[in-house]
């Protein structure tokens, strides 16, 4: 039994790929997320509340798990949600700082300050397809496959644990972020 | 194979080791007070900081002063923290066997008050690199920031990078400071009550914040080694809502029974639960239910958030090393703040502190 990469997806500012195969492409005038978001028909609500960092992986985890074809919304405690970046929650942060930097006009804000943890990602994901299994965040300083790696093959180690929803999910602006996410199982 | 301590430290505004900070949780002591408007924060806060000029002074008995002259108060505590462990540890950080882990939400979040500050240096992840780096050693650092479970993750991922011998020993560390973003999202949250909060108590009114620096080494070990072992560890979700617990307590319920099987242990084994206890409303009564439904309402509870506050990333290792080393001595420590139990279903919490055999 070893790990497998079952299927994945990228989703950058540019482009959808799933399996490695081109599947959208951006258009001029809208965000590149919503416009998924509508061409794919979700109908989840909450993903307008969201930040860039939970909207990038939110996406990202509907369509590698529509490829997967499985029964969903089905309680289960046997998957598993790692995920990693470098700079955390970073533009939530800068975005809840704009809402305290001026004593005249402090208004922070807790609908920005609950998505200043990378982690909430995580949960957004663990609520949308009812995974009761590990999540966890972590931040590594630069891109390392081989980090990442590690990182899966120790959430293995966890009993329950048969399959692992993963990858890089980096989102420093509204118009740059980076997912590879993929779907790893234990066959 | 086994996974046991061989080096720990706490850095606290009720000490610099964890003997003083110990003692200090004995006889009672806590550094939370009332700030009428700290950081000129339009709102009263009562918090725990640790104070700059003792700070500086452990620094320098450390020999760190030149290194920290222009670190941040989040790198000097977490860097203070993991030299002391270290050195306890008697473990060559230089060695590839040995891979460094954090565990922080916010980091050096407060830089960004500053429009031209360096975002390389905002994220933990850098921080833990700059900590490795510090200590020689060459691996990429693992950060966990997993909100206020991080210092237990990251023991857990300790635990399994041993157990699979990706590495010989992990040196945790878990740090968070405050700063105006940290109070003020908090208290945007309404999560923070202006006096000494009250774990598990009826006339509860919300959280503390503190600040602290905690580090555990763990070391893989043969099967007859004796010290603190660790036997298992779990996470799991509710998958209810992103920042309010689940009023089933599922998450935290299925890791207890799932730590319970894998540990092998039974209710009779267990000297006390360290739980969260970071008196909400909502929190103390998820816990309470959680107790119950995995059959653990017999067994003693402490929470600790009554001496330090909510320490984030630092809390799960900072109250991991003060439990074990209250049952070295046979104790249970008082859970501060508490008076009237206030939770549905039933906890044996106490604000006095009382003997175990265990």
């Amino acid at each position: 039994m070893e790990p497998k990469v079952i299927h994945r997806v990228k989703l950058t500012p540019r482009s959808l790929e799933v399996d490695g195969k081109r599947v959208a492409e951006a258009v001029a005038g809208e965000s590149f997320l919503t416009h998924v978001y509508r061409q794919r028909q979700m109908d989840y609500p909450k993903f307008f509340k969201m930040d860039v960092l939970c909207k990038l992986g939110f996406i990202a985890s509907e369509i590698l798990l529509e490829t997967e074809g499985a029964e969903r919304f089905v309680p289960r405690a046997d998957r598993a949600v790692i995920l990693f970046n470098r700079n955390s929650s970073l533009n939530a942060d800068r975005t809840f700082q704009r809402t305290i930097a001026d004593p005249e006009e402090f208004y922070p804000s807790p609908s920005v300050f609950v998505y200043t943890l990378p982690n909430i990602v995580t949960g957004e994901i663990a609520i949308r397809n009812k995974y009761h299994g590990e999540s966890n965040f972590i931040l590594l300083p630069e891109k390392s496959e081989e980090a990442m790696n590690q990182a899966v093959e120790r959430a293995f180690m966890d009993g329950e644990t048969t399959s692992v929803l993963t990858g890089w999910l980096e989102a420093v602006s509204e118009t740059e972020y980076e997912a590879e996410m993929k779907l790893i199982m234990m066959m | 194979m086994i996974v046991r301590k061989i080096g720990e430290n706490i850095v606290s505004p009720l000490g610099f080791s964890v003997e003083e900070n110990f003692t200090a949780l004995m006889s009672g002591r806590s550094e939370l007070r009332r700030y009428e408007s700290l950081w000129n924060l339009p709102f009263p806060c009562f918090v725990s900081l640790i104070p700059g000029a003792a700070l500086e002074a452990e620094l320098s008995k450390e020999e760190l002063t030149g290194r920290c002259a222009s670190s941040t108060k989040f790198e000097k505590i977490a860097l203070l923290s993991a030299s002391k462990a270290i050195k306890q540890s008697g473990i060559d950080a230089r060695s590839g066997r040995v891979v460094f882990i954090l565990s922080s939400t916010k980091g050096n979040v407060e830089l960004l008050a500053d429009e031209k500050t360096d975002f390389d240096r905002v994220t933990p992840a850098n921080t833990a690199k700059m900590i490795a780096h510090h200590f020689g050693n060459p691996n990429l650092p693992v950060t966990v920031s997993n909100a206020c479970i991080s210092g237990l993750c990251a023991q857990i991922e300790a635990f399994r990078c041993l157990m699979s011998r990706q590495y010989d020993a992990a040196v945790v560390i878990g740090a968070d400071v405050l700063s105006p973003f940290i109070v003020a999202g908090f208290q945007s949250l309404k999560a923070l009550s202006d006096e000494q909060c009250r774990p598990f108590s009826a006339n509860r009114k919300g959280l503390n914040l503190g600040e602290a620096a905690a580090t555990v080494v763990y070391q893989v070990a043969d099967d007859n080694s004796d010290g603190w072992r660790m036997l298992a560890g779990a996470v799991r979700n509710d998958a209810n809502h992103i920042s309010g617990p689940s009023r089933t307590g599922e998450g935290s319920y299925r890791a207890l029974l799932s730590v319970l099987g894998s540990s092998k242990l039974t209710v009779s084994d267990l000297a006390c639960l360290n739980v969260h206890g970071t008196s909400t409303l909502y929190n103390d009564e998820m816990e309470s239910i959680a107790i119950n439904r995995a059959g653990l309402n017999a067994v003693p509870v402490n929470a600790m958030k009554g001496y330090y506050g909510h320490t984030l990333g630092a809390a799960g290792v900072l109250e991991t090393l003060l439990t074990m080393r209250a049952v070295e001595e046979g104790k249970i420590p008082a859970t501060r703040g508490f008076d009237e139990l206030g939770v549905t279903n039933p906890v044996l919490v106490s604000s006095e502190s009382f003997d175990t055999q265990k």
